[in-house]
């Protein structure tokens, strides 16, 4: 098979029941397959609320490590929308651009850096790399804070044998608690500063609130961003037409990251807590009991998708649901698209082939399922044009 | 060549020209208040919502299965509701008038 491939294993089960069960720290989830379904799921915050005890929506839950509820993805409407309405215009800063050129200039030194080496582990070496340097500009931070978060490695809350790392994620929180107290002391022009300067609903943030965001930002585009990155290096590196595809046909690139990020889909699933007795495809959800919102399997729903398993660049029609849907959609998809966007402008311009020399597939276990979601390891030699 | 005007949701018209490409696109590219297009037009964010003006709804005509999928859950659409982003412009859209949704 080749390296690239994200294969669909929900595709039986999504056609014949439309949910499945897994069990995620003795509190089971109902895992919601069907784009329609994701969808009417998504958009009833009423009755699958975010709001629920911190950590409980996330798969695998986060509950025994960490106290601070994340805002505003871990707040329903109306507060959520109060929060969305500060944050918003932060986050759609990467349509600027001076930020565009600065995201640039940092994506196309990585690019050539990784062009002069035999091997690259693109996971460690690239997308940690890039996705770090890119998040100092979407906190407007020093560059060189880039250098630290490299240094935590890949993940933010695991390690190598544990997929819950309370030291880890304590890593995290003791670093957010030290940034918010030294911008209270001297105000900076950071997402630190701008929060403790910001008021919701007319009242000043709390130091939990701007930890809860700021916790948010850093693991919520962590891993995404990460798979996103490596996977697309891995199907460049085994569709080398594409590149030269794009290279000619630059009005398709908008098309082909969108695809391209419904393909992978980097995050599997994100859950919700029923507030009542309800039902889901006609299956029973009990109340305070769990479902999921699985945009993996979403997106390669055959009753909406045509040729659903192959990556068609410039696929015209594709309502993917991999930045969420409804209220909660993410809040760095423009900076993500941002990110691809750019990274697929430099490989054009400066790389004519990527060959894959050795990987690790990182698969997840949901219940009964197994998913690639990305790499725990890919090298690959990037060749010049 | 079309001539489309957007009443924003401040009640302001902008009357914008367009050639080719999709309305949401000459939207974006005129800076038109409510209209992000996030996706690029590919009908995934459903940030490109519009009210046709009713006597005006057959220049577009209808929406897709998937564009209406989209909509069903917006709390604002209405019978004239389209997304923009699929809806391309030609000559007959001329003098063509759409509120953006709120």
């Amino acid at each position: 098979m080749k390296k690239h491939l994200s294969p669909d294993p929900f595709k039986n089960t999504r056609a014949t029941s439309g949910c499945a069960h897994m069990d995620d720290q003795n509190d089971p989830v109902t895992m919601i397959l069907r784009l329609k379904d994701v969808r009417k799921t998504a958009h009833n915050w009423k009755t699958f609320q975010s709001g629920a005890t911190p950590g409980r929506i996330v798969i695998p839950s986060e509950v025994k490590i960490r106290d601070t509820r994340q805002i505003p993805f871990e707040v329903d409407p109306p507060l959520h929308g109060s929060f969305r309405a500060l944050l918003d215009p932060w986050f759609k800063r990467p349509l600027e651009a001076d930020y565009k050129a600065k995201l640039s200039t940092q994506i196309k030194a990585l690019v050539e850096n990784v062009l002069k080496a035999d091997k690259v582990e693109t996971v460690a070496e690239f997308s940690l790399c890039l996705q770090s340097h890119a998040l100092t500009l979407l906190l407007n931070t020093d560059g060189s804070e880039a250098d630290t978060w490299i240094g935590w490695g890949t993940h933010v809350f695991r390690s190598e044998h544990d997929p819950l790392d309370g030291n880890k994620a304590a890593l995290l929180y003791d670093y957010i608690d030290a940034q918010i107290k030294s911008a209270a002391i001297n105000p900076r022009h950071d997402l630190y500063s701008v929060l403790l300067a910001a008021q919701v609903d007319g009242k000043k943030l709390t130091f939990d609130e701007i930890k809860g965001i700021m916790i948010l930002t850093f693991a919520g585009g962590r891993d995404t961003v990460i798979n996103a990155v490596t996977n697309t290096i891995a199907y460049f590196a085994e569709n080398p037409e594409s590149l030269v595809r794009l290279r000619n046909e630059p009005e398709i690139i908008g098309r082909a990251i969108e695809e391209l990020i419904r393909y992978f889909a980097p995050l599997t699933q994100m859950g919700r807590v029923a507030t009542e007795d309800t039902q889901v495809c006609e299956h029973a959800i009990a109340a305070d009991s769990r479902v999921s919102l699985c945009w993996a399997s979403a997106n390669r729903d055959e009753s909406v998708f045509e040729s659903p398993d192959e990556v068609i660049l410039d696929r015209k029609l594709n309502p993917h649901v991999s930045f969420g849907f409804s209220h909660h959609n993410c809040l760095g998809a423009t900076h993500a698209r941002q990110i691809m966007r750019i990274l697929i402008d430099t490989l054009i311009e400066k790389v004519s082939s990527i060959d894959i020399l050795d990987c690790e597939e990182n698969i997840e276990t949901l219940g009964e399922f197994s998913r690639k979601v990305g790499f725990h390891r890919l090298n690959v030699k990037f060749n010049p044009r | 060549m079309a001539k489309i005007t957007f009443i924003t949701q401040d009640n302001i018209p902008v009357t914008v020209e367009g050639e080719s490409g999709s309305v949401m696109a000459l939207a974006v590219d005129n800076n038109i208040a409510g209209i992000d297009g996030d996706c690029g037009g590919v009908c995934s964010c459903a940030t490109c919502h519009v009210h046709v003006a009713k006597d005006q709804f057959s220049l577009v005509g209808e929406a897709s299965e998937i564009e209406k999928d989209m909509l069903e859950l917006d709390d604002s659409t209405d019978d004239y509701s389209r997304l923009c982003c699929q809806i391309d412009i030609t000559d007959e859209l001329d003098g063509l008038v759409l509120t953006v949704a709120g």
